[in-house]
């Protein structure tokens, strides 16, 4: 009998990096249809813009590398930087904001550190936060879902929304913001923060119509999107189960026990897991594998640090969702986790000696 | 190029360019972190650095061999906290805009480490003349470092250049302000200091471009005189 001997990695399926990231973009698609749908089409003219200007900064940084562009472009890795971005921004903000935070993302967080497999942060997110320190108004001029506003916007008006800030019949951005009883609306965790603020309790808030009842009209929608995106990438083991179920379940769990204790005052776990951008950090932002830790063991902690981190800034920081922050101060703290829970190696040292 | 390291055109060498505070030694970050956000203001702190640097390094040299060495750090320091001291007063009286808008950066610079620096590895081993030289170009190649920064924010910030030079170099100054153009946003990530490690970064990423490219095109001129391989000079 003989068996095989096989040098590590031992992985049964052999993708390469390109199939992976295209996996990954192909999974988001079920998120981004429903976005369309339900936010209006913007979202598709941003990914253009996105992933034009991505490859575009990717093949001037190998060009000026003197690398060769092509393979750069082909293993995917910009694109699916592209889209992300593309899909965490407002759906109607103006069109320099994508290029501007795309081409921050792909030449700066990512090839000033060394491109592809070197970046510590993640590109997208970094770029998100970098523009909405930059440009905090447009960065927030969320629509409500299309049920509720007031005029059906066409792929055209969303062109023109997008270009000029002014959609094709002349609505200004902060007209289309306004819902039909002419208060202008926000995103549902932005409206919940506010009203919590203002003393009203949980279920008064939620009687307001963007919550749709529970977690906010067309957002509960765009999360169960991307959850089932990202079940499909778990099956097919693109992605490892570790960081997704860490951050859904310390956010579940901290967001359960803050609510049992105050029910009027705190949002239903269902709430957080179904609100803002918890589904699309869990599975596609928090998973990216350059930035993430690397071992099992870190996972979990990487997973952990990212939904306490998301709890917390969505309770007490100034900004209503913190997906992006949270997913940035856990790569900072990537070296740490991955230098103290590194596997020992069989045979080396037994637990308890050496040190 | 001389082999006398004192020579004139050696010391503009290494203040301006091949050991520049900002940019080699990175020196004096704070200050040159925290208030290029417009180009007056670099101004202002380069000049109030560039003096401070000149007066420090002429009174260093001057009483170098009075100070007994154990006891040198806490004299320069005594000396650098007089003349900042002096700018800070002259500020106050004179540009009290920007003495404002400067505000903690100018005693500051008593803890400037370019200054200190200067002090410690040049003036206190040298005559006056060469340290007031040394002084003029390290507080020159500072003050550049400090402009190009600032105008790179001033102009990704908000479009414009020499915004409010009227409160450094009075009211006349106020035509300088040059608006390239009108922004309806501005980018608030050049003007936050996040904005400036970057734009640090980048500087002295273009130095390090400027100087590989220059010690290539040296190098290849050397590979020639190489080839020549008996009988050559040198």
């Amino acid at each position: 009998m003989s068996f095989k001997i096989a040098s590590s990695p031992h992985n049964r399926i052999s993708r390469s990096t390109s199939q992976l990231m295209l996996l990954v973009v192909l999974a988001c698609l079920p998120g981004i249809i429903v976005q369309a749908l339900l936010f209006g089409y913007g979202v598709l003219v941003q990914l253009v813009l996105a992933i034009a200007t991505a490859w575009a900064a990717e093949a001037l940084i190998m060009r000026l590398r003197a690398k060769p562009v092509l393979p750069r472009l082909k293993d995917h890795s910009a694109l699916l930087t592209g889209v992300l971005l593309a899909v965490a921004i407002p759906p109607y903000a103006p069109w320099w904001l994508i290029i501007i935070g795309t081409g921050f993302a792909i030449i700066i967080v990512k090839q000033l550190y060394g491109g592809l497999g070197n970046n510590l942060f993640n590109p997208a997110m970094a770029a998100y936060v970098m523009l909405l320190i930059s440009f905090p108004l447009q960065m927030t001029q969320w629509l409500p879902s299309a049920s509720l506003q007031p005029e059906a916007l066409t792929l055209l008006d969303a062109v023109c929304t997008v270009f000029s800030q002014y959609s094709c019949s002349g609505f200004s951005v902060s007209q289309l913001q306004t819902g039909i009883d002419g208060i202008s609306m926000a995103t549902p965790l932005d409206t919940l923060r506010t009203d919590l603020a203002a003393g009203r309790t949980l279920t008064e808030s939620l009687q307001q119509p963007v919550f749709y009842g529970f977690a906010g009209a067309g957002w509960l929608w765009v999360n169960l999107a991307y959850l089932a995106g990202g079940l499909v990438l778990l099956k097919l083991q693109v992605i490892g189960w570790r960081i997704p179920l860490a951050v859904l379940g310390t956010l579940f769990g901290l967001s359960l026990l803050s609510w049992l204790a105050a029910a009027d005052t705190n949002p239903s776990p269902l709430f957080q897991l179904f609100s803002g951008a918890t589904m699309l950090a869990a599975f596609f932002i928090a998973t990216d594998p350059v930035s993430a830790s690397t071992t099992n063991q870190g996972r979990i902690l990487y997973g952990m640090l990212i939904g306490l981190m998301i709890f917390i800034i969505r309770k007490y920081g100034g900004y209503p969702d913190g997906v992006a922050f949270a997913v940035l101060l856990a790569n900072m703290a990537v070296p740490l986790i991955d230098y103290y829970t590194r596997p020992r190696t069989y045979g080396h040292q037994a637990k308890g000696a050496g040190k | 190029m001389s082999d006398n390291p004192n020579s004139m055109r050696e010391l503009t060498v290494q203040g301006l360019w091949r050991n520049n505070p900002g940019l080699v030694q990175l020196l004096g970050l704070c200050p040159l972190l925290a208030v290029t956000g417009t180009v007056t203001n670099a101004l202002g702190l380069g000049l109030a650095t560039l003096l401070v640097l000149l007066g420090s390094n002429i009174v260093v040299s001057m009483v170098r061999k009075l100070v007994p060495s154990e006891i040198r750090i806490p004299v320069f320091v005594l000396i650098i906290a007089s003349f900042v001291t002096v700018i800070q007063l002259l500020m106050n009286a004179f540009t009290f805009g920007l003495y404002q808008s400067l505000g903690i950066f100018i005693p500051l610079i008593v803890t400037n480490c370019a200054i200190i620096g200067r002090a410690e590895a040049f003036a206190s081993k040298n005559a006056v003349l060469p340290a007031a030289i040394d002084a003029l170009m390290m507080g020159l190649g500072f003050m550049l470092v400090l402009l190009a920064l600032g105008a790179m924010r001033e102009i990704l910030g908000q479009g414009t250049l020499f915004d409010g030079a009227d409160l450094l170099l009075g009211p006349w100054a106020a035509v300088l302000r040059i608006e390239l153009f009108a922004l309806d946003t501005q980018f608030l990530l050049a003007m936050l200091p996040p904005g400036a490690f970057i734009g640090m970064g980048l500087l002295i990423a273009l130095k390090n471009v400027i100087d590989a490219r220059l010690q290539q095109r040296q190098s290849a001129a050397a590979g020639i005189t190489r080839a020549r391989v008996t009988g050559a000079a040198q």
